[in-house]
């Protein structure tokens, strides 16, 4: 399959002389459903913003299904629809009209627009407020109508910074429904995201970014299985007095009815119950104690700062 | 099939090719899209876009004309109510398009709705061109407006009806030029008063709205003429009433020398990003 991403060496010096990108490679293959993640500052929105024409590169290319976009970027830029971080939509217009004016903007008739604008907010469960003032949505109604507006002239790329910050989870949920099933109709989505469960749920592939440097770029399967350690909280249904001995790396009680064991990549939960319930202890329900990317990504950044702390000492 | 296969907005170019984003009915659908939002704004607005000029020239009317107008008389053989009327309506097309480019465009940097259009395809002389239309826009319909106002006090006649509407085109063109300048310049909200304030305000005053520089001394006389204001209005009083201190062909001259400048100016503004692209 082709690329829709493909960045070569990018790097990015703002005024005043930060580095935000320090030679960044990526490609993103396209119908990718693909995670951007980072820290705050580690240059996401800056490489996203590269991407959409909102910042000026100092150095690099960046092509866009197979378009260079020095060469051909109003091309580009119509291939991609945008949803930022903030709200960067005219508040005082009413809802519908904010979709219509973009879909102009990408040279729509007024008519068409209109059509499209009134598919997506149906869609997006904003129909029923198209007339009324954006600025009377709530938080999450505004990001959906964010997503309308990116969507509005059928776009092969859609760009998500932090989309779903500040929404409740239903609505959450709702969103990756809406996103997963744009995706599988051949849309490519890039996504940042500070929830990591997210990315996790949602995404195919990922790059983690720290400090302007990609230090990672894998396929979530990949990347999950360089775990090697997994820790798993259980709920007894009765209090424990002790905890036998488990096939696991570790165990603990946390409290009379509540259990931590410690699990390597190839031990199997279903070796703990077996134990469990030979000791007459039934475990009534189980979660996963951190989200396994979190814990991997803490690493990764926590390494390159690391190596980057060392690197400036020597 | 996708609404972007079915599109005739988009340019289909594979890989390799060059390619753009618009063609020319998708630009002209752009175009129109941003016209009709700009307009639809000062429309949402009219109380405070339209209807102020309007109060404004009619205290203008009665102050200068009808109190102060009588005890001056004719200039160029003009009665000086009638005198004023090209003056105070161009003041008001002056004004109102530099208004609403400035207003318009800092308000959309301010809120980063102009992200809209930076992310789109629309090229940057197509933003430029549609920001400029709204403020044609304004400034053409306000002036109208005025001209109405005018109807109330002094009896109006045109002796050039191609220059009326030449010198008032071009005239809102400039401001709306201006005051896309000055919205890519601002950072806050004091500095898009600033010019209207202490720069334009100033000029228009002094740029013959009033009087003739023939009432002036020489040396006033002479320092008007470095005043450009003062090219356009009396060439838009030519228009009207077939007098002027000035010829007609500098005013043109002064008008579309300004458009040149001010319109490539901007256009490398926006091309280089300063004000708008990190």
């Amino acid at each position: 399959m082709s690329n829709a991403v493909e960045i070569y060496e990018l790097e990015k010096t703002y005024e005043g002389g930060t580095r935000a990108l320090k030679g960044i490679e990526l490609a993103i293959e396209e119908g990718d459903f693909f995670a951007l993640l980072g820290p705050n500052g580690a240059g996401k929105s800056t490489t996203i913003g590269i991407l959409c024409s909102l910042v000026n590169k100092t150095a690099g290319s960046v092509q866009v299904f197979g378009h260079d976009l020095d060469r051909d970027r109003a091309w580009v830029k119509a291939q991609i629809g945008v949803v930022p971080q903030e709200f960067n939509f005219n508040q005082f217009e009413p809802v519908e009209e904010v979709v219509i004016n973009q879909g102009g903007f990408y040279g729509m008739t007024r008519k068409a627009a209109k059509k499209r604008a009134h598919e997506l907010l149906k869609q997006l469960g904003l129909y029923d407020k198209r007339e009324g003032m954006a600025r009377a949505l709530s938080g999450g109604m505004k990001r959906r109508l964010m997503i309308a507006r990116a969507l509005v002239h059928d776009p092969r790329m859609l760009i998500l910074d932090e989309p779903t910050a500040g929404v409740d989870i239903e609505l959450r949920r709702g969103m990756w429904d809406f996103l997963t099933r744009i995706n599988k109709q051949g849309t490519t989505i890039i996504l940042t995201t500070h929830y990591l469960e997210e990315a996790e749920a949602l995404c195919r592939n990922i790059a983690i970014i720290n400090e302007g440097r990609i230090v990672e770029h894998n396929s979530m399967r990949n990347l999950l299985a360089k775990l090697s350690q997994e820790t798993f909280v259980l709920y007894a249904r009765e209090p424990v007095e002790s905890l036998p001995e488990m096939p696991v790396i570790g165990s603990r009680l946390i409290d009379d009815e509540t259990i931590e064991v410690d699990l390597n990549r190839d031990q199997e939960l279903t070796g703990v119950f077996d134990v469990l319930r030979g000791h007459g202890i039934v475990i009534e329900r189980m979660k996963n104690k951190t989200s396994r990317l979190e814990e991997l990504f803490l690493r990764l950044v926590q390494d390159d700062d690391a190596a980057t702390d060392a690197e400036e000492r020597s | 099939m996708s609404i972007r296969s079915q599109s005739d907005a988009f340019d289909h170019q594979g890989p390799g090719e060059k390619a753009v984003g618009l063609t020319p009915r998708g630009a002209w659908n752009a175009f129109l899209m941003l016209l009709t939002r700009e307009v639809l704004r000062f429309g949402r607005i009219w109380v405070q876009t339209v209807l102020p000029p309007m109060i404004m020239t009619a205290l203008y009317f009665v102050v200068f004309g009808h109190l102060i107008g009588p005890r001056i008389g004719e200039i160029d053989g003009v009665p000086y109510i009638q005198y004023l009327v090209p003056g105070l309506i161009l003041m008001s097309v002056i004004t109102q398009s530099y208004a609403n480019s400035v207003s318009s465009f800092f308000g959309a940097k301010f809120a980063r709705h102009v992200e809209e259009l930076l992310v789109s395809p629309m090229p940057n002389w197509l933003i430029i061109v549609g920001y400029v239309a709204g403020g044609v826009a304004r400034g053409l319909t306000v002036g109208a407006a005025v001209t109405i106002v005018a109807l109330l006090f002094a009896e109006l006649s045109v002796h050039s009806v191609l220059n009326l509407f030449g010198v008032a085109l071009m005239t809102s063109i400039l401001f709306a030029l201006g005051g896309l300048i000055n919205a890519v310049y601002a950072t806050h909200f004091d500095h898009i008063s600033i010019v209207p304030t202490f720069v334009l305000t100033p000029l228009t005053y002094l740029g013959g709205v009033f009087y003739s520089i023939n009432m002036l001394s020489e040396f006033w006389q002479q320092a008007s003429l470095y005043n450009p204001i003062l090219y356009i209005i009396n060439g838009f009083r030519y228009a009207m009433l077939g007098i002027s201190d000035v010829p007609i062909w500098s005013t043109y001259a002064i008008l579309a020398v300004g458009i040149l400048i001010a319109y490539f100016y901007l256009l490398r503004l926006f091309n280089k990003g300063i004000g708008l692209r990190g």
